[in-house]
């Protein structure tokens, strides 16, 4: 298992995950510079991704969508916030239309990657923020990732009733 | 270590689920998370004897979903916990978003060649 530690903090709603891959560093930033490498991690098994632009560079978008089993389509675009080739990468995830224009209503993340090398491999330490709480779950409710269990529903339910 | 927390998660998740899997608790919950309510208040909204109702609530406060604290002779209950409860699971799931492709970052680098190509 390459995950290595998980650390969930709560009060800021950062998720922060390291995981070690036998591979240099190089290679791990590549399957985020090659855009078939990335449409093929980046979406959940049930909800594949297609990149369909690829720009990681300060500045820059990567303009993706995801397709469910009903054949679905939900549509996000990373803004490329700063690159430091191969050490990592900098962005917010928001969703957007059809024509990857920005959909302000829904809640955006912000993602941190850094990749060192750690004992011949690579560590890589993904920092993934949610402005609020309800983002996340609105994120979650929109069922572009897999596992969404009864638990969270029962919660919500309650905090609404 | 990732077993050690798996454990933990577990335990929390069962505790979670069985106290809110009552009726009852599921009501006082929605009450004490509208505002803090002492357990006298709360005893009073309900046909069943006021140590039942003090049960109640201290399987949600077992659980994390309520803190009491006394002032003088009343023990006043509040939830703000159980949305920080609700994050925990939240991030729980994003948590297998992540594994999931961890896991396939891992199958994808494992099918290289030496030479992997440039961009």
């Amino acid at each position: 298992m390459p995950v290595t530690d998980v650390t969930p903090d709560i009060d800021n709603r950062t998720l922060t995950i390291t995981a070690d891959f036998a591979a240099p560093v190089e290679r791990v930033f590549q399957v985020y510079a090659d855009p078939r490498q990335l449409e093929r991690i980046w979406g959940p098994p049930t909800h594949p991704a297609t990149v369909v632009d690829h720009d990681l560079n300060p500045g820059g978008r990567v303009n993706y969508f995801m397709t469910g089993p009903e054949g679905e389509k939900f549509y996000g675009t990373w803004l490329v916030e700063s690159v430091d080739a191969p050490k990592g990468f900098a962005f917010d995830d928001a969703f957007t239309d059809d024509a990857f224009a920005i959909n302000a209503d829904l809640p955006v993340s912000k993602n941190v990657f850094a990749f060192s090398e750690y004992q011949g491999g690579t560590r890589a330490v993904y920092t993934s923020t949610y402005a609020t709480a309800e983002g996340l779950q609105q994120v979650l409710d929109m069922g572009v990732v897999e596992g969404a269990s009864g638990a969270i529903n029962q919660i919500d339910t309650l905090l609404a009733g | 270590m990732s077993s050690d927390r798996d454990t933990q998660d577990e335990d929390r998740a069962d505790a979670l689920f069985h106290a809110l899997a009552d009726r009852t608790r599921r009501d006082i919950m929605r009450r004490v998370l509208r505002g803090e309510h002492s357990v006298t208040t709360l005893a009073a909204k309900y046909d069943m004897s006021f140590a039942a109702v003090q049960k109640h609530v201290a399987v949600l406060e077992k659980a994390g979903l309520v803190i009491k604290r006394r002032t003088g002779r009343e023990q006043l209950a509040s939830g703000d916990v159980a949305a920080v409860r609700s994050v925990a699971s939240m991030l729980g799931e994003l948590e297998d978003v992540w594994r999931g492709r961890i896991g396939r970052m891992d199958e994808l680098l494992a099918l290289d060649t030496p030479a992997p190509p440039t961009l």
